[in-house]
């Protein structure tokens, strides 16, 4: 299992991990809101607003 | 995780137990599991982000693209009456209360000061609507490319249409749902309403005139002279073009206008912005 699999590889007493995974989540929405979703929804049509395909 | 050999296949390993099967089935399964919630959560995100995240992220840029031009007439309308005093009795501030004097104005697009096209994303206009509101100001800005104007700064001008006040079409886009939503309320504009535009130099008083639905297709819409293409303009037009119905592509939402009037800035609000519709 993936999540296990990295809970077990971090370093660190329990708390350390926590943190650990708490930042690392954190830097993945973060990717996810500022670069992944506005160029998916850029690609996607259903929020276009203009005629023509400008 | 690799699922090994087949012990049908090579008769040299030991036969599995049924433990053993049993663990693989499970890992992928796990895995499995894994992955579906994964995506799960993914999709869950990504409709937090474009339902709200949009909206916060775009409201701060428009407000942003709205404060970098300093000649934008910030909203001071709700300070404004008829009557020259602020809503609680006081005497407003002189700034306040002046409205565009009848002599200014020009009923044609005769003689109206046309800016050049700007280059993209570009901020060089503001819409004012009174139907959405005495404190609805928004910025205009060169292009219609999605990731550079229309998620970001909100309104985008097609490029290659009139600019305000020309003869001709000033035709914008702008979206009806999130990002900001400037076009949010575009389906409550009824004939007879004012959008009104300000450049640097003037103000420009449009009067709406009519809507259509259309198919996402139906490039007339931004022609020179609204929904005939190849016909030379005479008047200055408006065009709004957002989607529909909300939250599709199916369709686009038109609204038409005419330019009523134009008149130079710095001598007070035109007083449709005191409309209440």
């Amino acid at each position: 299992m993936i999540y296990p699999w990295i809970w077990r590889h971090l370093p660190g007493p329990r708390w350390a991990r926590a943190v650990t995974v708490t930042l690392l989540l954190a830097m993945v929405i973060l990717s996810l809101f500022e670069w992944v979703f506005p160029w998916v929804s850029a690609q996607l049509p259903y929020q276009d607003q203009t005629v023509g395909g400008q | 995780m690799a699922v090994e050999s087949i012990p049908s296949i090579d008769p040299a390993a030991p036969a599995r137990s049924p433990r053993e099967r049993r663990h693989v089935l499970d890992s992928i399964l796990g895995l499995t599991g894994e992955i579906l919630i994964t995506a799960g959560v993914v999709l869950g995100l990504y409709v937090v982000w474009q339902l709200f995240y949009t909206d916060v992220l775009s409201a701060r840029t428009q407000t942003q693209a709205l404060n970098n031009i300093a000649w934008a007439e910030p909203v001071r309308v709700p300070a404004i009456t008829a009557g020259g005093t602020t809503a609680g009795g006081a005497p407003a501030p002189a700034v306040d209360v002046a409205t565009i004097p009848d002599n200014l104005k020009v009923y044609s697009a005769a003689g109206a000061p046309v800016i050049a096209e700007p280059s993209e994303a570009t901020t060089f206009a503001t819409l004012h609507v009174p139907r959405w509101g005495s404190d609805y100001v928004k910025p205009i800005s060169e292009g219609t490319n999605r990731e550079k104007v229309l998620d970001k700064l909100g309104i985008g001008h097609y490029t290659g249409t009139a600019m305000p006040g020309a003869v001709g079409n000033f035709a914008i886009a702008g979206h009806r749902t999130t990002y900001g939503k400037p076009f949010s309320d575009i389906n409550t504009l009824q004939g007879g309403d004012s959008l009104v535009v300000q450049t640097e130099s003037a103000w420009y008083v449009y009067t709406v005139t009519d809507h259509v639905i259309v198919n996402p297709d139906y490039l007339a819409a931004i022609a020179p002279v609204p929904g005939k293409p190849g016909d030379a303009p005479t008047v200055a037009s408006i065009t709004l073009t957002s989607c529909h119905p909300k939250f599709s592509a199916a369709q686009r939402y038109i609204v038409w206008g005419t330019l009523k009037y134009w008149a130079p800035t710095g001598h007070g609000y035109p007083s449709e912005l005191l409309e209440k519709p």
